[in-house]
């Protein structure tokens, strides 16, 4: 990350410009990858362009998420990527379509990224039969093998052994895939954290922790909750090679997503900081009083979808009537997908025992709440058949 | 049919399952070098490697839920978490995602995970090493949890549940490694989720499970002895799902019966049980039913402490006494016999 861009942010955040500790940051992930006006390769721009498009769909798509809540069309908690774009699509990028992701519940934006149909995501959202989780899982609890999203997991760190297995699976199996694990700043305190790494860095596991670090936890800064609070120099406990990267700049995300990844299929563990912001509160009812107007104000200054967007502009890599085309494009898609949700139906009652095992078993109860355990005895002493 | 010890069952078929399919492996503390506290995996690190019986740090939340992820992604893992108490450490894991992951996301993952772990009591280990809190992992959908009180049982219920493609914990007993029993030489899986009757009877239904199967069948062949009583036994094997139609079946027929449990009393397997009997067969019942429990205190270490605190053999027979007396059928049962 660039010394510039941690001197702008230091304002509204904690000091983040650390000095990268020796041994353990890549040369890769400190350089500045900013766009600069220069000739581009159509391959060059259409991957700028692709990247940009990407952002807008999740920015757009979280958005309608907001909304269709404050409709009660949705329920439960709901948890957005506004403000973590840039941080999601230049991770991602880095994935072939045979690794693995594990998210936390932060992960609607992971999901259409990972490219599965933003329709069923919105619909699983909306609690309907056609979502990723068949309306099992809501906003926290998104899964599609095919698109190898291994779940999102409302268990703040409960995510991270699992992602580590999963990579002990390809190890065991001599796979070439790796695994990358998602987890806010918050979450590096869980005890599941560190018993994780360290399995990991004993074992060579193919799989890259990656720490969002949006400063926050719920309202609770990083600096109140982590004792060490430049959180990629958690890896030298575990001699895990890892980097901090500005989360708001979607190629050096890339970039160091790449290099992360690199390592984690060659066989080690790596652990990637994304420093990152959070937009809006914790989840789409937290109104976020702990943050000052001034704050807020600054965040939205850093808007990496607006920054990124301006700076294509700049560089004459989209035009105005490309940004607008986009901006229509990406809208559409999202008003399909509400439309899409709204249409889907709910999950039909008869099937609730329909994923208590995937092995049937014997005196599996399918009861429901009303019903009695046994149908009513036979009263011999009333003259009734036994 | 060999004679074989519950440890040597365990092991053998650990030993045969990894044999049959290589998505089969061991991970857990001191399983490897070290054969095992309880020496169940004796031998099989010499006989398959580092790759399939894995030495893990102590980290059972880390452990557990890395077998779980592998277990996501096809592998069969089982793993050996030291005693039951230790679990707690890896209940989140457990709970939150093992026994949730086939369900929460639509029936698109599946959990093919062995937790093997021993209860106990009575080895004076004191408070924090001597629970029985299968209970615990029984409350909860989505898991299955057996408990064998045989060799038999240990062989064929853990061929079940390395087989299953659910989570299963898989409850062993300290006190029950080195005892004996016949085992067939067939691969025939029990099936999970079915109470056996050990000893067929008509004077009342004695239930227990794990070690306590053996203490009910003991009253059982005593109560015989002394009393002339024929009572019906039934060792549970499976207490997710539990086996209720075996259960009412039984008191329709014997019209009494007592639960013994290795654990505390209030809110226990016993009271699940109770309540069964009496949703299905209260019409049946000719006296309320029985438990016969744990004192509820944390296990002392004082061995004449920690014997009050269990129940003996003599408990049960109290209570099968009571039970009889209160409805007049003991005195009429040694009158006929
Ligand atoms: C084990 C557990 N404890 C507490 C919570 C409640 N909780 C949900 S999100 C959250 C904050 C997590 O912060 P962080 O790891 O920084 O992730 P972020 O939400 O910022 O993406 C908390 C405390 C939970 N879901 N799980
Ligand atoms: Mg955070």
């Amino acid at each position: 990350m660039t010394n510039q861009m941690n001197a702008s942010r230091k304002a509204s955040g904690p000091k983040l410009d650390a000095t990268p500790a020796k041994p353990t940051v890549k040369a890769a992930a400190k350089k500045s990858t900013r766009v600069r006006a220069v000739k581009r390769t159509p391959a060059e721009v259409t991957r700028l362009t692709e990247f940009y498009r990407q952002m807008l769909l999740i920015r757009r798509f979280e958005e309608r998420a907001a909304r269709s809540y404050t409709q009660a069309l949705i329920g439960g908690y709901c948890h957005l990527n506004l403000g973590e774009e840039a941080a999601v699509v230049g991770l991602l990028s880095a994935l072939a379509p045979t690794d693995y992701l594990f998210t936390n519940y932060r992960e609607h934006g992971y999901a259409i990224n990972r490219g599965i149909d933003p329709n069923r995501v919105m619909a699983e959202l909306y609690g309907r039969i056609d979502g990723v989780s068949k309306g099992w899982g809501g906003s926290m609890h998104m899964f599609d093998l095919t698109h190898r999203l291994l779940g999102g997991y409302g268990i703040v760190g409960g995510q991270i052994p699992l992602a580590t297995g999963a990579a002990l699976a390809i190890d065991y199996r001599g796979g070439s895939d790796v695994v990358m694990c998602t987890m806010g700043d918050g979450t590096t305190n869980v005890g599941a954290f560190h018993e994780s790494l360290n399995i990991a860095a004993l074992w060579n596991l193919p799989i890259v922790y990656v720490i969002i670090n949006n400063r926050l936890g719920m309202g609770t800064t990083v600096e109140k909750s982590s004792a060490e609070p430049e959180l990629f120099r958690r890896g030298a406990a575990y001699r895990i090679e890892s980097a901090r990267v500005d989360g708001l700049d979607p190629l050096a995300v890339a970039e160091a997503s790449a290099q992360a990844v690199a390592v984690a299929r060659s066989g080690k563990p790596y652990l990637l900081e994304v420093v990152s912001e959070r937009l809006r509160g914790h989840s789409v009812v937290d109104p976020a009083k702990y943050r000052s107007e001034t704050e807020v104000a600054q965040l939205r200054e850093h808007d990496p979808v607006v920054t990124f967007g301006a700076q294509l502009v700049r560089d004459g890599v989209i035009d105005a009537n490309g940004m607008a085309a986009i901006e229509h494009e990406v809208t559409a898609r999202v008003d399909e997908a509400a439309a899409f949700a709204e249409a889907s139906p709910t999950p039909d009652v008869a099937t609730l025992f329909d994923y208590n095992y995937a092995t049937p078993v014997a005196n599996d109860s399918r009861r429901l709440p009303g019903q009695p355990l046994f149908e009513p005895a036979p009263r011999p002493d009333l003259g009734e058949d036994q | 049919m060999t004679t074989m010890t519950y440890r040597q069952a365990l092991h053998d078929t650990l030993r045969a399952e990894m044999l049959r399919d290589e998505n089969v492996f061991l991970l857990g503390e001191e399983i490897g070098v070290f054969e095992g506290s309880y020496k169940i995996t004796a031998g099989l690190l010499a006989e398959f490697g580092e790759k399939r019986v894995r030495d893990t740090p102590i980290a059972e939340e880390g452990f557990t839920g890395a077998a779980i992820g592998a277990a996501m992604l096809g592998l069969r893992p089982v793993v050996e978490i030291m005693t039951i108490n230790f679990s707690l450490l890896a209940l989140d894991q457990i709970v939150n995602h093992a026994a949730k992951i086939y369900g929460m996301f639509g029936g698109q993952a599946k959990v093919p995970l062995v937790i093997r772990t021993p209860g106990g009591g009575g080895q004076q280990l004191g408070a924090t090493h001597s629970q029985n809190i299968e209970l615990y992992y029984a409350f909860v959908p989505g898991l299955k949890v057996v408990a064998p009180s045989t060799p038999a049982d240990a062989k064929a219920l853990l061929m079940a549940a390395i087989r299953d493609d659910d989570p299963v914990l898989f409850l062993e007993n300290l006190a029950l490694y080195n005892t004996k029993g016949d085992v067939p030489d067939d691969d025939t899986p029990a099936e999970i989720g079915k109470a056996a009757v050990t000893r067929p009877g008509r004077d009342l239904t004695l239930i227990g499970y794990s070690r306590m199967a053996h203490i009910a069948a003991q009253v059982a062949d005593q109560l015989a002895a002394s009393d002339g009583l024929d009572i019906e036994v039934i060792d549970l094997r499976s207490l997710r799902p539990l086996d209720r139609p075996t259960i009412i079946e039984s008191v329709m027929k014997t019209h009494a019966a007592v639960v013994v449990e290795d654990d505390w009393l209030t809110y226990g397997i016993g009271a699940e049980v109770a309540a069964t009997i009496s949703d299905g067969a209260f019409d049946y019942l000719d006296a309320p039913v029985r438990r016969v429990a744990m004192a509820e205190v944390p296990l002392p270490y004082s061995k004449p402490l920690e014997t009050a605190a269990l129940p003996s053999v003599d408990d049960v027979i109290n209570a099968v006494h009571q039970t009889l007396d209160a409805v007049g059928r003991r005195h009429q049962k040694v009158g006929h016999d």
